[in-house]
């Protein structure tokens, strides 16, 4: 579904982000991109995102030559991937209803819709009873959600997350990583970058370990182990 | 465009415009200046270029004063010597009575003041019509040379003086207005820029999201054209409002002048329809080029 063909970024000062990245994601997987801080997952991201284009090689999604994507057509194809900021992101001055159906507005959506959706998004996050909320009221875990709610609002394809659990301690990683499970058995497409040992072990997924801008690993394994506690 | 789309970008254009308002305040006054300005310049480049029409009617035409206690028979063959004179079409003429009855008829209410008067000043009056007015300097010569001949006024000079003048206050004002008009876009887009980043995350998080560009850029563009609008207003009630205070300023002070002069000057009120038109079209031109200006520079994706 996504694919990284030579894929090589090398900033105006001569900086090499990523280098001859080749890589291939198929719809419906759950891939952790690793790699210590400079090794080049933002830039990933940022590639698929559309936020900057390759120096070399080319970038697919699904259909979509991703590098010729015409500036007016961004929009319309970034509504396809939901994304979650390591810093959440919440408009501070709506509450969590408000933050959620800002993404809706700003997309499609009738009232009706809105109303409709945004409850069964909280429940599906767990935060049913805050939606009157304001960010600065919640813990750092629940404003997590609130940002994965709002980035899964929409129904996108894939949804990718930069460091979503950079910010937290162990547990509410561990309930954050058990919503973007969530997320994944329903169909969608996880694309999380991290450097979080302890979250990539417990979960026994695809991961992808980048090093001053190459792949070095991509091991492939099967299924996430829930943890014993949580079920 | 939906309605809801329509309804949330000029909520968030009026938002912005209220915490922004300091800044849009001196937007509108620039904008304005710029605009007055403009209109100043057009009203004086109007007048001028009326009055030079005007006077370019009676340009082919040499006005010939002729002296007092000259009896009628040599006036009658002054006419005659005059209408042989090469380049002259005709030669009409105009008594000393008729020349006051002219100025009591055009002074209107005020022509009681020349009723004092015990001896009528004005002078007999020959009008000479040339064939065309390359003859002017010529006939003007001779004429000069007649007895009898008090003074020969022709226009040329002051008709050309005129246009000289309209035509430099038109050049100068080109320069002014579009220097003024840099400063307003420059002043403008300041102000744009100011929200853009204040709104900076909310616009982050729209791109992320996959907002379509009119939502992200409606607010701002409608920011920009609502301080174009009220700028352009503002110009065209100081503008009213200055010019009618000036005239009946004047008009009270100088009451015969002005009604004299009052068949040359064009209102402002005569031009308000297009000055309207020509106001908003700037002024809105204007909103708009400094929001894209710190758009593009500032919302780069």
């Amino acid at each position: 579904m996504i694919e990284f063909n030579n894929v090589s970024k090398i900033y105006k000062n001569d900086f090499v982000a990523v280098e001859d990245i080749s890589l291939k994601i198929e719809a419906g997987e759950f891939l952790f991109i690793v790699g210590k801080s400079g090794a080049g997952k933002s830039t990933l991201i940022k590639l698929l995102l559309k936020e900057i284009n390759p120096t070399e090689g080319t970038i697919r999604y699904k259909e979509l030559d991703v590098t010729k994507i015409k500036k007016r057509n961004v929009a319309e194809y970034r509504r396809r991937i939901g994304f979650v900021f390591q810093d959440y992101r919440l408009l501070p001055k709506l509450t969590v209803y408000e933050n959620i159906a800002f993404a809706m507005e700003m997309i499609c959506c009738s009232s009706k819709n809105i109303r409709r959706e945004i409850p069964i998004v909280l429940s599906m996050v767990g935060l049913s009873d805050k939606a009157k909320y304001y960010p600065d009221e919640l813990s750092g875990g629940e404003q997590q959600r609130v940002s994965i709610a709002r980035a899964i609002i929409n129904k996108p394809e894939t949804i990718i997350a930069d460091e979503p659990t950079g910010n937290l301690d162990i547990e509410t990683s561990a309930e954050i990583m058990k919503i973007f499970n969530e997320i994944n058995k329903r169909g969608t497409t996880v694309i999380m970058a991290t450097h979080d040992r302890e979250l990539i072990n417990r979960c026994n997924r695809r991961v992808v370990e980048l090093k001053s801008g190459r792949i070095i690993k991509d091991i492939k394994v099967g299924g996430c182990e829930d943890e014993p506690k949580e079920d | 465009m939906n309605l809801k789309k329509t309804k949330y970008i000029f909520k968030q254009a009026f938002k912005n415009l209220w915490r922004n308002r300091v800044m849009g305040l001196a937007s509108i006054g620039s904008i304005a200046a710029v605009l007055i300005i403009l209109g100043f310049i057009l009203l004086i480049v109007l007048n001028i270029n009326n009055v030079a029409l005007v006077t370019k009617e009676t340009f082919d035409q040499i006005a010939v004063y002729v002296e007092e206690g000259i009896d009628e028979s040599q006036i009658a063959q002054m006419g005659k010597d005059f209408g042989e004179l090469e380049g002259v079409l005709a030669v009409g003429f105009e008594t000393k009575e008729y020349a006051l009855n002219k100025m009591k008829e055009d002074w209107g209410e005020d022509s009681y003041l020349l009723d004092g008067l015990r001896k009528n000043p004005l002078p007999n009056t020959f009008i000479v019509q040339l064939k065309d007015v390359s003859y002017a300097d010529d006939v003007t010569e001779k004429l000069k040379a007649f007895d009898g001949v008090e003074e020969v006024s022709f226009y040329e000079d002051a008709v050309n003086t005129l246009i000289v003048i309209a035509d430099f206050v038109k050049k100068l004002g080109v320069w002014l207005i579009l220097i003024l008009l840099l400063i307003s876009v420059f002043i403008i887009s300041n102000t744009i820029k100011i929200t853009v980043l204040n709104r900076r995350k909310e616009i982050e998080l729209m791109q992320y999201i996959g907002a379509t560009n009119g939502y992200v850029r409606g607010p701002f563009i409608i920011e920009g054209i609502v301080l174009g609008v009220i700028g352009s207003f503002l110009a065209i009630s100081i503008l009213i409002f200055g010019f009618n205070y000036f005239s009946t300023l004047l008009s009270g002070r100088y009451i015969a002048l002005l009604s004299g002069l009052a068949s040359y000057i064009i209102s402002v009120n005569l031009i308000l329809k297009d000055l309207i038109i020509i106001f908003l079209t700037i002024g809105i031109g204007i909103g708009i080029l400094g929001s894209l200006i710190s758009l593009k520079k500032f919302l780069s994706v």
